[in-house]
């Protein structure tokens, strides 16, 4: 106890700037992933035979060690926030892209074919019905995304990031476990809480199907 | 209002699915498609809003040729229904109801007021129109999914199967609604079903298909009455041919072949003479080769006893008459609502074949009530 306020009142501020620097670059790259991603993710539902494709080359790089990632920025982007922040969002691409190409791609047939009918044009489809009815496997996606990024962001201090990996990096060079603690526990509770926030933003983004109160006939 | 002229369609790489269609649909006609499984019907129906375009062939509506129109405005005045109901689960019904009003820019109280109007047309309270699609029962929604497509008030309504979900009972209330509502709204509706009881229920018209091709068009009673091939009978059913024979009954097949009659150069006497033999108080009054010239009945004979000797003097000629080929259906309902007792039958060339009395009416009822008793 006594070491965790000696922590605090030592490196208090220091925890304030790495948590802050970790979800700063944990945010934007899923920022980014979204902003690319769901796009992406519509437009591959229009062209069906390259979307096969497209989907397999994300999963590969989805397996590609994310420190070798990391690793491979280097040269090109140098250190710093940077490149961690173009790894990460390269990560957090395949779940969003492919929950975003499922959930457009399983929208019931019979509703685009009544708004196609109706005469609905692509973009009215797309924005009235498609993306409203995937949003909640859209969001899914970018949840586990989000949860994993958090994670992983720990390793941008690799690359000179900073972030919450930073403690864990100078715990591990220094034998002092509880650095590695005070990095490791405040990037669970950041993915945690994200989990929770996104978990209210889908509820809210997701469309009502039901009145809420009606008499019974 | 709709014409199908030579209309092909191939799907890349198979056969025709539709094959040289050539088809006129008049303002305000309800039309059925029918046929087996894969005949064609609702590819027909699709190319008419363009969800499918034709191979061959030229669609006009109201004359103009659908391909040269704008497909996305063409579809808005065009009202579509299908069988899977196919309502946004994330609008309400209201939403629902009105969409094309909302692509079209209407205001929205506008909207709201036409989606009031409209639930008012089925029977379902106006409280409706702020629930969810799955907060109704199927044959509501499908009442929905109707009105959805009459909405911009379109004078062309396509449904593909639109009852074709529903449990018999329900389909049976709606299809009584929707004709009804079709013949109030004066809509020409191309109506896709490969239920033959629907059909003959609801169309004017029915469009029989098999393998991409019109085998028949014609209305139910003529189908059922002449159905054009093997292919049409089988497909009608033996059961119904059967069951429909009392109403496709014509008047040749029941009249009394020997009337009463008269010559025109026949004295009165004889005419009074005659009337009391066969115990009437009219006769039909022939030509020369049987021609039906007209009746002569004891009143006028009474009347004009002093002034003339001749029934061709005197005869009436104003007199409601039928051919062989009529049906008896029709024909009772017209004596009937003209209380004549009976109608002359005559053919192509107006001479007299026989007649049809009250007296035949009542053997015919007769028959139909008590006639399988005395068969076994
Ligand atoms: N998109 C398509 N691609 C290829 N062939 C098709 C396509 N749609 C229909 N067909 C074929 O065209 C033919 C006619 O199909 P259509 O859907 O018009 O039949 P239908 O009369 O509506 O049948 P059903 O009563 O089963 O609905 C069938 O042989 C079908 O397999
Ligand atoms: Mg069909």
């Amino acid at each position: 106890m006594d070491a965790l306020i000696q922590f605090f009142q030592e490196q208090g501020s220091t925890l304030a700037l790495k948590t802050w620097e970790h979800l700063y670059i944990s945010l934007i790259a899923v920022l980014l992933g979204i902003l690319v991603a769901v796009p992406v993710g519509i437009l591959l539902t229009r062209i069906n035979r390259a979307a096969d494709t497209v989907i397999r080359i994300v999963s590969i790089i989805q397996t590609f060690p994310s420190l070798a990632i990391l690793a491979f920025f280097i040269p090109i982007l140098g250190v710093g926030k940077v490149p961690a922040i173009v790894a990460l969002f390269f990560y957090s691409m395949l779940p969003i892209l492919r929950n975003t190409y499922i959930g457009i791609k399983n929208t019931d047939r019979n509703l685009l074919e009544a708004g196609r009918g109706m005469g609905m044009t692509n973009t009215q489809l797309i924005f009235s019905v498609e993306l409203p009815l995937a949003i909640p496997i859209i969001m899914a996606g970018v949840r586990v995304s989000t949860v994993y990024l958090i994670g992983w962001a720990t390793l941008a201090s690799f690359v000179g990031a900073g972030g919450l990996g930073d403690f864990i990096f100078d715990g591990l060079n220094l034998y002092q476990p509880e650095l590695i603690l005070a990095g490791a526990i405040p990037s669970t509770i950041l993915a945690l809480l994200a989990d929770f926030i996104l978990g209210k933003v889908e509820k809210k983004l997701t469309p009502t199907t039901k009145s809420t109160h009606y008499e019974t006939a | 209002m709709l014409t199908f002229e030579n209309v092909t369609k191939i799907y890349s790489g198979s056969k025709k699915a539709v094959n040289n269609l050539n088809l006129q649909i008049e303002k305000g006609e309800f039309i059925c498609f029918i046929g087996p499984s894969g005949c064609g019907k609702t590819t027909s129906m699709k190319m008419v809003n363009r969800l499918i375009e034709p191979t061959e062939g030229r669609i006009l509506i109201d004359g103009k040729d659908i391909m040269k129109q704008n497909r996305v405005q063409m579809r808005r005045e065009i009202g579509y229904v299908i069988q899977q109901i196919g309502l946004f689960p994330h609008m309400t019904i209201s939403e629902n109801i009105t969409l094309v009003p909302k692509l079209l820019q209407w205001s929205k109280e506008k909207r709201r007021e036409r989606a009031a109007e409209l639930i008012k047309l089925v029977n379902l309270p106006e409280e409706y129109l702020d629930r969810y699609p799955q907060e109704l029962s199927g044959g509501q929604q499908q009442r929905i999914g109707v009105l959805r497509a009459l909405a911009s008030n379109p004078p062309l309504i396509l449904m593909d199967e639109p009852f074709g979900a529903l449990d018999p009972i329900t389909r049976d209330g709606l299809q009584e609604e929707f004709k009804d509502l079709q013949k109030r709204l004066g809509k020409t509706i191309v109506f896709v079903t490969h239920d033959m009881d629907e059909a003959i229920k609801l169309a004017d018209r029915i469009v029989i298909m098999k393998d991409g091709e019109i085998v028949q068009v014609d209305t139910p009673d003529e189908i059922l009455r002449n159905p054009a091939n093997e292919f049409v009978e089988s497909f009608i059913g033996k059961e119904r041919l059967i069951q429909t024979k009392p109403d496709v009954t014509t008047v040749g097949q029941i009249m009394n072949k020997i009337p009463a009659t008269v010559h025109k150069e026949e004295t009165l006497s004889t005419a009074i003479q005659r009337m009391k033999e066969k115990r009437v108080d009219s006769l039909l009054v022939i030509g020369d080769d049987q021609t039906l010239e007209g009746y002569i009945d004891v009143e006028d004979i009474e009347e004009n006893r002093k002034k003339s000797t001749l029934v061709g003097e005197i005869y009436e000629t104003e007199l409601y008459k039928v051919k062989e080929d009529s049906l008896i259906r029709d024909t009772i309902q017209k004596m009937l609502r003209r209380h004549t007792k009976y109608v002359p039958v005559v053919d192509e060339q107006n001479r007299l074949k026989g007649i049809v009395t009250r007296a035949t009416l009542a053997d015919l009822v007769y028959d139909s009530i008590w006639g399988d008793e005395d068969d076994n």
